[in-house]
């Protein structure tokens, strides 16, 4: 596929009234583990528009994480240019990322990655405080139903629980962007749907684009657009026609 | 407070066990900085305001007697600020109480008080005045030691005839901070005494009415000392001069110049090991730390805390340990500091000696142990700068294992699982292994340095007065005398050995090194005094040439079989070309030897003596003291055993105290380093042996698999640690070294002993803290941490 006709098939699918807020084209990532190059990525295009909730799926080594952490500016790519907005995150130095990141990214990781020494509500103020207009902790707890579990430390919480005051504290700051990593990979299929709800209310409530990757085609049902990856490229973006809510999913 | 500085003080909580240890530890250096350089610095300080204010001299020289005229010519010497004369005469003491005789210093001051060089401080009572027979002061250490003040009285043997010297004051003098008779090593407070009589009631005692045999002088700003001892020589020769020398060969100023230098020392070089040893350990908790955190980091810098925002987190981390450490030490120093400089005020007499913590001697403490902890978390705290957050969020491949080299070569059978895991451990981690050794080998070391010191002292009393100065008693006559003196001396009552000794002050030259020493002549077979070699081995005088100290030997830049020149400052003053013909060892001052005989050759005497040392029949001492004191050319009497029983009263027991501390402060090491150790060894395996509880090992087994792991590395540790402990008691031993003072490097056995158990014993104390936690190992949450 050539970037221009990836190009083409990216905005179809999108509409064509929507601003992007995410501009990848021809990402590359190559790792080198000892001896072996790891190729991540080949040439991977693509759009995410401004308020979407979108999907990007595939099995584990597709190189979906390489694309998130490229989109939320942890890593850079070895070719390839990615743009957040005006930005050229491509060509951003590490301060510059820095500074991308406290300004507009939200993540949630698979293994949720809590301060096991901070309270639920502690570990939402630890960022915060570093941000320029956050909600108040207690606000972002409220937001994902742990209102009444602010003084936990994260031993004494359930694994979705953990997840949620992940979310919290990726929303607390009011990113522009959310960006999931597997966020119910360790979760059973009911706590996994209450954090997919709480993933979709932000999305609805506060606009805020969202990005998730999962292995599981199931979580695809809720998304506006479905971005399937293998091997490193972008095997094909499909748009949701009947977008289902989370509450409604099973697997 | 941020939620950030709240997780720093939660994880410091959490590793509270590992971070006292580490805390303790720079605890220890500080406190052993601030003791030794504030009290340096205190010592320093008072000694510099003690001089001026009792105008201490600069130059010091003795002669046989000059007409006091002379004076106004020394006065003329271009860079001579002041001069002082006077009259300095040793004479022997008849002290109630006391059946051996003590050697007295007379020094005359002016009939009326005015402010002369080397002043006193009154302590007590009055000065003398004139006109009244008899009156002296006394020096306040030799009051003390005998319970004198003014009123009390003791006899003197002046010239031949006994005089009562009656106290009226009690006194302190700059020249005698260090109460020290010339030559000897240590204090004898009994038995030694300094008096200040006035001018005319010593003069005609000694026949020196409107003459001199002592002058003292100050020096102007900027003059040169070696001009004005060389000028001073030429105008003393004529009248017997012995030499003019500096505050650097004054006894009592050099033995507190020595001190002060030790003082910084001990407050560098301790606290470096210490140092070293707190920043290893950080090094360690660190890099578990920032190895534990990973994905802690990582969710930090992927929520927009900047890499240096991280590198300062951790850093924080380690600057509360040092605070916290510096703190604890500072205060524990200062209260050490003030001990010592009590202890101080025991030897060192000053009118006033308090103990000041020096913010500069805080500031250096801090700025060291905070430098060297950030040197030792340098790695660490980088990682976790660098750590690239995307590569964080993946999970650490698993380690890869081995079978064990004793597996391989065939053994496998005679080990067990168990036993096979620990090799595996400490094969798979080599570098982990290695610096835990290293650890618990710096304890040992430690351990080793704080006690060796007594070990060393052992070796030098005995070394020095059993093996070499084997006489019970050296008499030292007024003036040199006729051989015939010696066969009177053999003939007194309670005598059974008696060899002659004669001593000349000399400077050496080799090239443009000088130095200021007295030679000794000794018959060549002597047995009472002999010379030995480093190994104890005796060093026989030949017929011609010197034989000196090897320190001496090295600091004239000489070698056997080369030639000096030997300046005689006394008598005909002769200059002599003579061969180093030997060496010998010594552990306090530089002696210099030669065959009697060259010696009378190169002084162009007869067969002159200077004193004697005896081998004494005990049963026959009283009667023996009680001639010595009637005999009008004995100037001094030392008797080795009484100075030998003042020295361990007085300052070995110091040492001990010292000791005590040094001992103290290495157990404390030795135990943090060591369940340091048992702790991060438990937090690396804590999942693992979980599972193996959970799998069906009992407690006892587990236990054997960490606890066995940390037995190996203990006693691999050992061995090593006795070999660095001996390394780092040759670096003690070579700061200590001084003019006055060697430390050999000499360590025994039970020192060495003694280390091993104590790092056994703290192995042992931890492996029963570790056992404990083992027991209350939550297998479930264990198992569920994501590691």
């Amino acid at each position: 596929m050539t970037h221009a006709a990836s190009d083409s098939a990216v905005r179809a699918a999108a509409g064509p009234s929507r601003t992007a807020v995410f501009q990848a084209r021809g990402l590359t990532k190559v790792y080198h583990m000892g001896e072996v190059a790891v190729h991540a990525l080949r040439g991977v295009d693509l759009d995410l528009f401004e308020g979407e909730f979108v999907v990007l799926l595939g099995p584990s080594g597709s190189g979906k994480s390489t694309l998130l952490n490229i989109l939320g500016g942890l890593d850079v790519p070895s070719a390839g240019t990615v743009r957040y907005r005006d930005r050229d995150l491509s060509a951003a130095d590490d301060a510059g990322l820095t500074r991308y990141r406290r300004e507009h990214v939200g993540f949630v990781f698979q293994f949720y990655n809590l301060i096991p020494s901070l309270t639920a509500r502690e570990n939402v103020a630890l960022i915060t405080e570093i941000s320029r207009d956050p909600m108040p902790p207690e606000e972002a707890l409220g937001l994902v139903g742990l209102g009444a579990r602010l003084d936990h430390f994260p031993s004494q919480l359930s694994g979705g629980e953990q997840q949620r005051v992940a979310i919290a504290r990726a929303v607390a700051k009011r990113p522009d962007v959310l960006l999931c990593d597997e966020p119910t990979g360790a979760l059973d299929v009911h706590t996994g749907v209450v954090v997919l709800e709480v993933i979709e209310r932000v999305n609805r409530e506060l606009g805020t684009t969202t990005a998730v990757i999962t292995h599981n085609a199931v979580i695809g049902r809720m998304a506006d657009r479905v971005v399937s990856i293998s091997d490193g490229k972008v095997g094909g973006v499909r748009a949701n026609k009947d977008k289902v809510a989370a509450r409604s999913l099973d697997w | 407070m941020k939620a950030l500085d709240r997780k720093l003080f939660r994880d410091l909580w959490g590793m509270r066990g590992q971070i006292l240890a580490i805390v303790l530890v720079i605890a220890c250096a500080a406190a052993m900085s601030v003791m030794s350089l504030s009290t340096q610095q205190s010592l320093g300080q008072t000694q510099t305001t003690y001089y001026e204010r009792y105008r201490f001299a600069d130059v010091f020289a003795l002669l046989k007697r000059a007409p006091n005229t002379l004076a106004e010519r020394v006065a003329e010497i271009p860079g001579v600020a002041r001069v002082q004369t006077r009259i300095v005469a040793s004479v022997t003491l008849d002290v109630r109480g006391l059946k051996e005789p003590a050697v007295g210093r007379l020094i005359s001051v002016p009939d009326r008080r005015t402010a002369i060089l080397n002043d006193v401080h009154l302590r007590a009572g009055r000065y003398v005045e004139p006109g009244r027979a008899g009156e002296v002061l006394v020096s306040e250490a030799f009051a003390q030691a005998h319970g004198f003040g003014p009123g009390d009285a003791v006899t003197a043997v002046l010239n031949g005839k006994r005089q009562e010297l009656r106290i009226v004051g009690v006194v302190l003098s700059p020249e005698y901070v260090y109460q020290l008779k010339e030559g000897d090593f240590f204090p004898d407070d009994k038995r030694f005494g300094v008096f200040w009589m006035a001018y005319s009631e010593l003069a005609p005692a000694f026949d020196m009415l409107g003459a001199f045999n002592s002058v003292t002088l100050t020096l102007m700003p900027g003059a040169s000392e070696a001009e004005v001892i060389e000028r001073l020589d030429r105008l003393t020769a004529p009248y017997g001069g012995f030499g003019a020398y500096g505050r650097y060969d004054q006894t009592s100023h050099r033995f507190l110049s020595d001190e002060l230098q030790q003082l910084r020392r001990t407050g560098t070089i301790m606290p470096g090991i210490f140092l070293a040893v707190a920043a290893f350990l950080l090094n360690v908790v660190m890099s578990r730390l920032v190895a534990t955190q990973r994905e802690q980091i990582a969710a930090l810098k992927a929520f927009g805390y900047s890499k240096w925002e991280v590198g300062g987190h951790y850093l924080k981390f380690v600057m509360l340990v040092v605070v916290a450490g510096v703190l604890s030490g500072t205060a524990f120093g200062a209260w050490l500091g003030r001990g010592l400089t009590e202890l101080y005020t025991r030897f060192y007499r000053f009118p006033l000696l308090h103990f000041s913590l020096d913010p500069g001697v805080l500031l250096l403490t801090f700025v060291v142990s905070a430098g060297a902890a950030v040197l030792g978390t340098a790695g660490a705290v980088r990682a976790a700068v660098a750590l690239p957050p995307a590569q964080a969020m993946r999970p650490e491949p698993p380690a890869t294992f081995r079978p064990t080299l004793i597996e391989r070569i065939g053994l496998k059978g005679l080990l067990s699982q168990p036993a096979r895991m620990i090799l595996r451990q400490l094969e798979r981690k080599p570098v982990n292994a290695l610096l835990s050794v290293l650890g618990m080998a710096m304890a040992v070391s430690i351990l080793i340095v704080g006690n060796f010191s007594t070990d060393a002292l052992d070796f030098m009393m005995e070394f020095q007065f059993s093996a070499s100065q084997r006489q019970d008693m050296t008499v030292a006559f007024v003036e040199p005398t006729s051989a015939s003196s010696l066969y009177e001396i053999a003939h007194l009552p309670g005598v059974v050995t008696c060899e002659p000794f004669r001593s000349v002050g000399v400077r050496l030259r080799a090239g443009h090194l000088t130095r200021r020493v007295g030679v000794m002549g000794l018959e060549p077979d002597a047995r009472l005094y002999r010379l030995l070699d480093a190994d104890g081995r005796p060093v026989s005088l030949p017929p011609d040439g010197l034989v000196m100290s090897e320190k001496l030997a090295r600091l004239l830049g000489l070698r056997v079989g080369q030639e000096l020149t030997v300046e005689v400052l006394e008598g005909e003053r002769p200059v002599r070309r003579v061969t180093l013909a030997g060496l010998m060892t010594d552990y306090t001052g530089m002696g210099c030897y030669m065959d009697i005989r060259a010696l009378n050759r190169l002084m162009r005497e007869g067969a002159a003596l200077s004193g004697a040392f005896l081998a004494v029949d005990g049963r026959h001492a009283d009667e023996l003291y009680r001639q010595l004191k009637e005999t009008p050319r004995v100037g001094g009497v030392t008797v080795k055993r009484a100075a030998l029983r003042s020295f361990q009263d007085t300052i070995a027991e110091n040492l001990n105290t010292i000791r005590f501390f040094n001992v103290l402060f290495a157990c404390v090491i030795a135990f943090g380093v060591v369940y340091n150790s048992a702790r991060v060894s438990l937090s690396e395996r804590s999942r693992e042996l979980a599972t193996l509880r959970v799998i069906g090992f009992t407690r006892a087994e587990i236990s054997f698999i960490l606890l066995g792991e940390l037995g190996v590395l203990t006693l691999a540790a050992i061995p090593v640690g006795l070999l660095m402990g001996y390394g780092l008691a040759r670096l003690v031993s070579w700061s200590l070294d001084t003019d006055l003072y060697r430390i050999p490097p000499i360590v025994d056995a039970s020192t060495y002993a003694f280390a091993a158990t104590v790092v056994l014993m703290a192995a042992l104390a931890s492996g029963l803290i570790v056992r404990r936690k083992l027991d209350h190992l939550d297998l479930v949450s264990v198992l569920k941490m994501k590691e």
